[in-house]
């Protein structure tokens, strides 16, 4: 039983050894890698005659998968036409919300196109290039009591769904009473069943829910500062990041963006919406 | 009314898609378990020596594989090994690599476990015969060994199967990935869609594995008698 003991403390040792020897060397390594060639120049793509997109695969209408099996979207139509002006086909790899930083560390692809929000946080691990997009808070209302001005919640309830850049902005204005709510199906519940005047969130949402939805009304389009959407390259890609940038202003001049809205976002947005409301051109 | 969702399998090529997600799932688990099985086999027997030095990095490789869990496994083959190691295979074949080194850790403890129960008169009197080592692993302990570590090992590759559903977190298009694909652009149509997704994929997975756990039910039951 004894020699048991000591014999399991000298594995343990032994296993915490072989992990801190193996992350040394990982983080030396990997310190080598970045003074090393940049797998995701643009030399390099054109070379490999792919470019590398990581894309949503289940957000409709910025990147899902039709019923044929195509990718399609807002943000996949510009990965396209990124790579048909780069002169190389294009290659999607799907990734979700929290994944997004590491496949580009780890070069599972040289861009991210995935409806990325420019955050001071997610700015220190990627490189983001010009934005694409913007979206900020909207307020929704029914329509035969329409709240078109921030000044006409005093005193009312709003909804909010909790972690929320909507929750974070009334809760700092103040002057509303704030019913907060876990999920965005709860919360349009509570809406509709009169529990509050007014519910906000992200302004891209509240456009495709009032679609579907016409008794209510998007009475604030805009509120509290523009959040921006951009494509993302890894950290210290300048020569992706410098095309990507020239290649952004080309589009937005040739009005491409809006083009994409017509025909991506327009019929998930209905006609309350204006390109404008959300592209950058 | 409800029902109508159930149109979701008909729409475009949604039903052969899931069913071409469901041969990813397949095929890593089918090759992993290949690989794994044999090197399994080999380490297994690797630890029945009684060199202690092997049988000790043996056992730290078993408990490694199996005390991380398998998602740990996946992001640390697909995240970490490329940064660190350059090594940049396809998602599928860095799965498959996880994967199989995860069966053959299992697999040898399978295989000295099962190695280890022959009674001990078989090798005593192999060993009588004037066998050498080799021909006493390959025709006296293997052959007794296999028929006691079958049921483990196809319990093993059940679990196994299960498992791949991990894949879509490291961007493997397994039938979990398409069936969230599918289920998120049907979503304004058919808000259903989801029950009915999840439900054929549910009976995919039991087709798939019930086989199997039914035939190491009876192999078991085999050996009782």
């Amino acid at each position: 039983m004894k020699k048991n003991k000591s014999r399991n403390i000298i594995i343990g040792v032994l296993v915490v050894l072989i992990i801190a020897v193996a992350a040394f060397f990982g983080t030396k390594s990997s310190k080598n890698n970045s003074s090393n060639a940049n797998e995701s120049s643009v030399t390099t793509i054109k070379k490999r005659g792919v470019l590398r997109v990581a894309v949503f695969g289940d957000l409709p209408p910025y990147g899902w998968v039709d019923d044929h099996g195509n990718r399609v979207g807002y943000d996949v139509r510009l990965a396209r036409q990124m790579a048909k002006d780069l002169g190389v086909k294009v290659k999607f790899t799907q990734v979700n919300a929290n994944n997004r930083v590491d496949t580009l560390n780890s070069n599972k692809a040289d861009i991210v196109l995935a409806n990325f929000t420019q955050t001071p946080e997610r700015k220190q691990v990627v490189d983001f290039a010009k934005p694409y997009m913007k979206v900020s808070v909207g307020v929704i209302s029914p329509k035969n009591a329409p709240i078109t001005n921030a000044s006409q919640l005093k005193g009312k309830n709003l909804i909010v769904n909790k972690g929320t850049t909507a929750e974070n902005y009334f809760t700092k204005k103040g002057g509303v009473d704030l019913l907060k709510f876990d999920s965005k199906t709860q919360q349009f519940n509570a809406f509709k069943n009169k529990r509050a005047a007014a519910l906000a969130d992200d302004n891209s949402y509240l456009y495709a829910w009032v679609k579907k939805n016409p008794n209510y009304t998007v009475g604030i389009k805009n509120i509290g500062p523009n959040q921006f959407i951009a494509p993302a390259v890894k950290k210290g890609n300048k020569s992706l990041l410098n095309w990507t940038n020239k290649e952004i202003t080309k589009l937005a001049n040739k009005k491409f963006f809006t083009a994409d809205y017509n025909k991506e976002l327009k019929p998930y947005f209905g006609k309350e919406v204006k390109p404008s409301d959300i592209v950058l051109n | 009314m409800a029902h109508s969702a159930i149109n979701v399998f008909f729409s475009g090529n949604n039903f052969s898609r899931i069913l071409q997600g469901l041969w990813t799932s397949v095929w890593i688990a089918g090759v992993s378990l290949v690989i794994g099985l044999v090197l399994g086999t080999f380490l297994g027997v690797l630890r029945t020596l009684p060199n202690k030095i092997i049988r000790f990095i043996l056992r730290l490789y078993l408990e490694f594989f199996r005390i991380v869990p398998t998602i740990v496994l996946l992001f640390l083959f697909y995240y970490i090994l490329p940064r660190s190691f350059h090594i940049n295979w396809p998602a599928s074949w860095m799965a498959v690599l996880a994967f199989a080194l995860w069966v053959a850790a299992e697999f040898s403890d399978i295989v000295r476990g099962a190695i280890e129960s022959v009674p001990i008169a078989q090798k005593e009197s192999g060993l009588a015969l004037g066998l050498s080592k080799v021909q006493l692993f390959r025709y006296v302990l293997l052959p007794q060994a296999v028929q006691l570590e079958l049921p483990a090992t196809i319990n093993l590759a059940t679990r196994v199967i299960k498992t791949t559903s991990l894949l879509m977190m490291i961007s493997i298009m397994d039938v979990i990935a398409i069936g969230q694909q599918i289920i998120e652009a049907n979503n304004q149509k058919y808000p259903t869609a989801v029950f009915w997704i999840y439900g054929l994929i549910f009976f995919l997975y039991f087709i798939i594995d019930y086989p199997l756990s039914v035939w190491s039910k009876r192999l078991a039951a085999r050996q009782d008698r």
